[in-house]
């Protein structure tokens, strides 16, 4: 009798946008408790179209259209978490989150420690996040670093089709509240995945490429940046690592400094801005744990302290771009 | 609405009784924490309910103990009539690990998943969305419970509010809006901070059901509670209670009170929920002197206590500050 192929030999074409859709899908499937709720989540099918064709197949009272009520609906998504229900609320982009931040803040992330450990937030929000599709200053920023700052949440930024589509599983099942970035120029990025593709690990930070002789550490929209700049420095004869941070709050340090130690060289690729920022975090880090372990000052290559401007050269030029990226990680490897 | 029985307050003797005591256990307890305050047992901020009592407990007569309640900063008059212990509350404020939230909390923040008391909320307005949510739990998982969410008429010009009573009211939730109208938002009087000062009409402007209520007066509050509560039970959606009430302290132990003049205050005090409602209650030969006596004396007892077990609380350990930030791996 012939084995049938293993699932995971089977692989599907998909985009990214497809994946998240997937993950919910499965989500919904899957638990009883499990809905979603956000903005033009239903009859408009996702502001990104990630929840497309969802109303029609589970209905208006799982598929959740609220109002542009921010806080409203963020501390909804808190209160029904408390009473038993598993949310995924979708906050259009990270932008339109300032409104709903005092939620996040002073309720989701801080009722589990202020209870003294009686109530948690088995809550998700998915915010989309980045720039690069000429929206302006108030459509594009990167914020997710600010989240990272804050104990109590988790903050996830999925770069890979693997990743859409396994963190949303994870992060359900966490009984702590998990917010989940999606860069808005992976949604149309398309790929394999593997048929029966998960859930996934979110503790973890991942080496997309092995080398040896620098660190580049990104995350979210700005990998496939850095894994072509780290192709394109192989022609000057340098080996670049490449290290998905995935997750970040909490940071994995090790999968960092574990690199840092191979490499001794580091550049930091975030579409944040500089200042008081997730870059600046690492670097602090990589000085705290790995300092004696260095050949060269830490390098960054982050968005310009600009509100991102709308005509497309100047947004071009606020942003990390394959020549910056490339040109801080010569400058750090002197080559 | 046919109102039933059970909608309607009774007033028998056992029933005015647990009235007073409730009230008397409230007004009694946070006069020994003002002291309390003055001693510095009791640090951070302290909001008293003096003068309010008659709202938390003639709301919470008809809620049942599947109910959820979602409260403020001025909290520990709804914690004790919901019936948080007073052990729990007294060692809150201590900041000792016996208090209800392991003392992380305070005064502002008390918690208590066995009566299930969701807080304690500090940020005005910010309780308002997640009663909509436990609301919104109970009714996708079919449970006829209701969520009573307090809040001073302060909350009434945040965001939150009216994004709360439009889905409230658009999703039909079982929620009871509770606003105690105490007059003033910390030092703002409410006629220098709002257009419209009769708050129950802007829930009406979101189509909720509404109604205003002396909220002195503990029997009026709980017949209007009752009448709420039936509502929302019979699937009509959330329902506003705005209660008039006033606070006879400071805001806080820092307040000077210089916004409102001292027969202002007076001429409120004369409307004590307690002595107006023990006036009645004798006058009725429903309440004795030796009743009140007897009360009095238990509830002492009670309040004394309650410091005991606060003073022989203990600390929590500095090594557990991390503790439940997060839930930790191995409880998952």
């Amino acid at each position: 009798m012939n084995a049938a192929p293993p699932a995971s030999a089977q692989r599907v074409t998909l985009t990214y946008r497809d994946a998240v859709k997937a993950a919910i899908r499965e989500a919904l499937q899957r638990d009883q408790r499990v809905f979603l709720m956000g903005e033009d989540v239903g009859r408009y099918g996702g502001c990104y179209a990630v929840s497309k064709g969802l109303l029609d197949e589970f209905g208006p009272e799982r598929i959740r259209d609220t109002p542009l009520s921010e806080s409203g609906f963020v501390g909804a998504g808190i209160g029904a978490a408390l009473g038993g229900m598993r949310p995924i609320v979708e906050v259009m982009t990270v932008n339109f989150s300032m409104l709903c931040l005092d939620q996040i803040l002073n309720s989701a992330a801080t009722i589990r420690h202020m209870s003294g450990g009686q109530f948690s937030i088995p809550l998700v929000i998915r915010m989309a996040t980045g720039a690069g599709r000429q929206l302006a200053a108030q459509h594009s920023h990167s914020l997710e670093g600010w989240y990272a700052h804050i104990p109590g949440i988790r903050v996830l930024a999925p770069a890979t089709l693997e990743d859409a589509r396994g963190m949303l599983a994870t992060s359900i099942a966490d009984p702590d509240p998990v917010l989940i970035f999606e860069n808005v120029l992976l949604y149309n990025m398309s790929g394999e995945l593997a048929a029966n593709a998960g859930a996934v690990d979110i503790e973890k930070a991942a080496v997309r490429r092995a080398g040896h002789d620098i660190s580049l550490i990104t995350y979210g929209g700005s990998l496939w940046k850095t894994l072509k700049a780290a192709e394109e420095l192989v022609g000057v004869g340098i080996e670049a690592e490449v290290v998905d941070l995935r997750t970040l709050r909490p940071l994995d340090d090790a999968t960092i400094m574990l690199s840092l130690r191979k490499t001794r060289r580091a550049v930091i690729v975030d579409e944040g801005w500089k200042t008081g920022s997730l870059s600046a975090e690492i670097m602090a880090r990589i000085m705290e744990q790995c300092f004696w372990s260095l050949d060269a000052p830490i390098g960054r290559v982050c968005t310009a302290e600009v509100p991102i401007p709308y005509p497309k050269h100047l947004e071009d030029a606020a942003l990390p771009q394959l020549p910056t990226i490339v040109a801080a990680a010569r400058a750090a490897v002197g080559r | 609405m046919t109102v039933t029985r059970e909608d309607k307050p009774h007033l028998t003797r056992q029933h005015v009784l647990q009235l007073l005591r409730e009230m008397l256990r409230i007004r009694r307890f946070e006069e020994r924490s003002a002291e309390l305050y003055q001693q510095e047992k009791i640090r951070g901020f302290l909001h008293l309910y003096i003068g309010e009592e008659a709202v938390a407990v003639g709301v919470m007569q008809a809620l049942g103990p599947e109910d959820a309640i979602v409260a403020t900063y001025r909290e520990h008059g709804q914690a004790l009539a919901r019936g948080v212990s007073m052990n729990a509350v007294m060692a809150e404020m201590y900041g000792k690990q016996e208090g209800s939230s392991r003392g992380r909390g305070g005064s502002m923040h008390i918690f208590d998943a066995a009566t299930r008391f969701y807080g304690g909320n500090a940020i005005v307005g910010g309780g308002l969305p997640i009663a909509v949510g436990l609301a919104l739990a109970d009714q996708m998982q079919r449970r006829a419970r209701v969520t009573a969410c307090f809040f001073g008429e302060g909350a009434v010009a945040e965001g939150e509010f009216h994004e709360s009573l439009n889905l409230a009211a658009l999703w039909r939730l079982p929620v009871l809006f509770v606003c105690e109208n105490n007059l003033y938002a910390m030092g703002t009087a409410l006629a220098i901070s709002e257009s419209e000062t009769d708050i129950h009409l802007k829930a009406q402007s979101y189509r909720l059901a509404s109604e205003a209520v002396d909220g002195m007066d503990v029997v009026a509050v709980e017949a209007a509670a009752r009448r709420a509560v039936a509502a929302i039970h019979a699937g009509s959606g959330p329902f506003f209670l705005e209660c008039r009430t006033y606070r006879f302290r400071a805001h806080s132990m820092f307040d000077a009170q210089l916004y409102r003049s001292k027969g202002e205050v007076e001429a409120w005090k004369q409307r004590c929920p307690i002595a107006r409602f023990t006036a009645w209650g004798k006058s009725s030969s429903l309440i004795h002197d030796d009743d009140i006596a007897a009360m009095e004396r238990d509830i002492a007892a009670e309040v004394q206590s309650s410091v005991y077990f606060a003073e022989a609380g203990t600390w929590e350990p500095i090594e557990d500050l991390c503790r439940d930030v997060t839930t930790p791996r191995e409880a998952r």
